[in-house]
């Protein structure tokens, strides 16, 4: 049995998107060129629950991307092949300033395939990240904009979360030790 | 997610979770067709090789486009201009082309079991496009896609197979996907045609149409080879029609969101009435769509996948 620490519980996690909510709108001042594009497993139900909240802040509508950046990955050769997740952005991406929301920046390598991935779909006229955890270890020159919580972690730890769209009380963040 | 196999080879030996992957795969790849830039890198910088020894239009056209857009490199090798003219044999062919840094070889040949030979001398993957009476992986593949996208389940349904079924790759390898995913299959057409050995397979076998179409969800129809003289086992193309083929009286005694299937080519006004084939009940072209999200799955599933540890 791996020991896990709690890193963010329900509440924290609710709190702490709140406050990333609130860093994009004072960072992007009327929201009305943002759009947040999650990338999934994770990042998909993180910006759906950040729009919620930044529609609130903006009171118009945040537009909800979904970006699968499996196809992009550097690393299928040395691998079983990932799960490919349908992408969904019911928007154009030309001029709008993109918000990518992931769960937890790591190598940044999915970051790096996610901009790729975008350069299909236009020319958006910035691109944000935003995570949840920035765990370290970068194995490329990229930064996050909007961090929820940085955790220090050796690389034989695994950060582990529990997320659900609307947010529910079981949801966390765990390290674990493996 | 549950693909590790090197090649695919057949339906016979997956599991329904295996090919449950595919079909998953095949959902987000059919998005990548609908977008503007309809390409992605996943398999850039490899090469893909279209071994057709069998000659074959849109089995390879549809390899071919599934390979470009997946980003890799594809070459075309058909009999009629190629070595097996001057006597080659198929292993020598392949390491001939395994040699020029082949990745993928995808394979259609007469001889069931050429795909497996091949996955043994090769170190390339291997995907079967068609061999002999033995199997057509992608295409039962394509089949159980349209299935699940257009009736939301596969299992549970009644398919029924109405056609010519004793020499047909298509409807072996439907039969194995498609009893695996829990689907109840029907095979019907002239005794001649469809044996009751097709029993083993966990499958029902009549020769009454009417009877075999009346309760189905999908019929699925299977060309009338007359190329390859079925003349000792059929008396006539007219005959068949008239017996079996799909027309417009049977197709209204039948349930009324029953859908029409066809591998292609189709030919109009003998196993199907061409107004039925150009009717909205007819998932004819979608098949065909399919076919190349599909095939895009396939081939980046299997490049994920490691050759099994040799058994001794």
């Amino acid at each position: 049995m791996p020991e896990a620490t709690v890193v963010l519980d329900a509440a924290a996690i609710q709190r702490t998107l709140t406050r990333i909510a609130h860093e994009i709108a004072e960072r992007n001042e009327h929201g009305t060129e943002v759009v947040l594009i999650g990338i999934p497993v994770g990042g998909d139900h993180l910006a759906a629950r950040l729009a919620k909240i930044l529609s609130g802040v903006w009171s118009h509508r945040v537009p909800v991307g979904i970006l699968d950046v499996t196809m992009h990955r550097d690393d299928l050769d040395q691998r079983v092949a990932p799960a490919f997740h349908p992408t969904d952005i019911p928007f154009d991406v030309n001029g709008k300033t993109v918000v990518l929301v992931d769960d937890v920046l790591f190598s940044g390598r999915t970051t790096r395939a996610a901009m790729d991935a975008l350069n299909d779909f236009g020319r958006p006229k910035r691109i944000q990240l935003a995570v949840l955890i920035d765990r370290g270890h970068r194995e490329l020159p990229i930064k996050a904009d909007f961090v929820g919580k940085n955790v220090p972690t050796s690389l034989d730890e695994k950060i582990s979360l529990r997320l659900t769209e609307a947010g529910a009380a079981q949801d966390e963040v765990l390290l674990k030790k493996q | 997610m549950s693909w590790t196999k090197k090649h695919l080879l057949d339906i016979e030996s997956l599991t329904a979770a295996e090919i449950t992957t595919v079909l998953d795969t095949a959902r987000g790849f059919k998005a990548v067709g609908e977008r503007a830039i309809k390409k992605v890198p996943a398999l850039r910088g490899k090469t893909v090789v279209n071994l057709f020894v069998e000659p074959s239009t849109r089995t390879r056209t549809s390899f071919e486009l599934a390979a470009i857009r997946l980003s890799a490199d594809v070459i075309n090798f058909s009999a009629e201009a190629s070595s097996f003219k001057k006597g080659e044999t198929l292993k020598d062919t392949a390491l001939n082309l395994e040699a020029l840094n082949a990745d993928f070889i995808i394979i259609r040949h007469s001889a069931g079991g050429a795909p497996h030979f091949l996955s043994r001398v090769l170190d390339a993957h291997v995907i079967n496009a068609g061999d002999g009476a033995h199997e057509h992986p992608t295409q039962a593949l394509l089949d159980a896609f349209t299935i699940r996208e257009k009736k939301g389940r596969i299992a549970g349904l009644n398919v029924t197979i109405l056609g010519d079924i004793l020499y047909s790759r298509v409807a072996r390898s439907d039969i194995w996907a498609l009893t695996k995913l829990g689907a109840q299959v029907t095979l019907c057409g002239p005794a001649t045609l469809v044996p009751r050995t097709f029993e083993q397979m966990g499958c029902r076998v009549t020769h009454d149409v009417d009877e075999a179409i009346r309760d189905a969800d999908i019929i699925n129809l299977l060309r009338i080879q007359h190329e390859r003289q079925r003349k000792t086992l059929f008396p006539s193309i007219g005959e068949y029609t008239q017996f079996y083929g799909l027309t417009k009286a049977r197709l209204a005694k039948t349930k009324s969101d029953a859908l029409i299937m066809h591998p292609g080519p189709i030919n109009r006004g003998v196993e199907i009435d061409s107004e039925i084939a150009d009717s909205g009940r007819s998932v004819i072209l979608e098949q065909v769509t399919n076919g190349l999200a599909v095939r895009m799955a396939v081939l980046f599933l299997v490049n994920g996948g490691k050759a099994p540890p040799e058994v001794v």
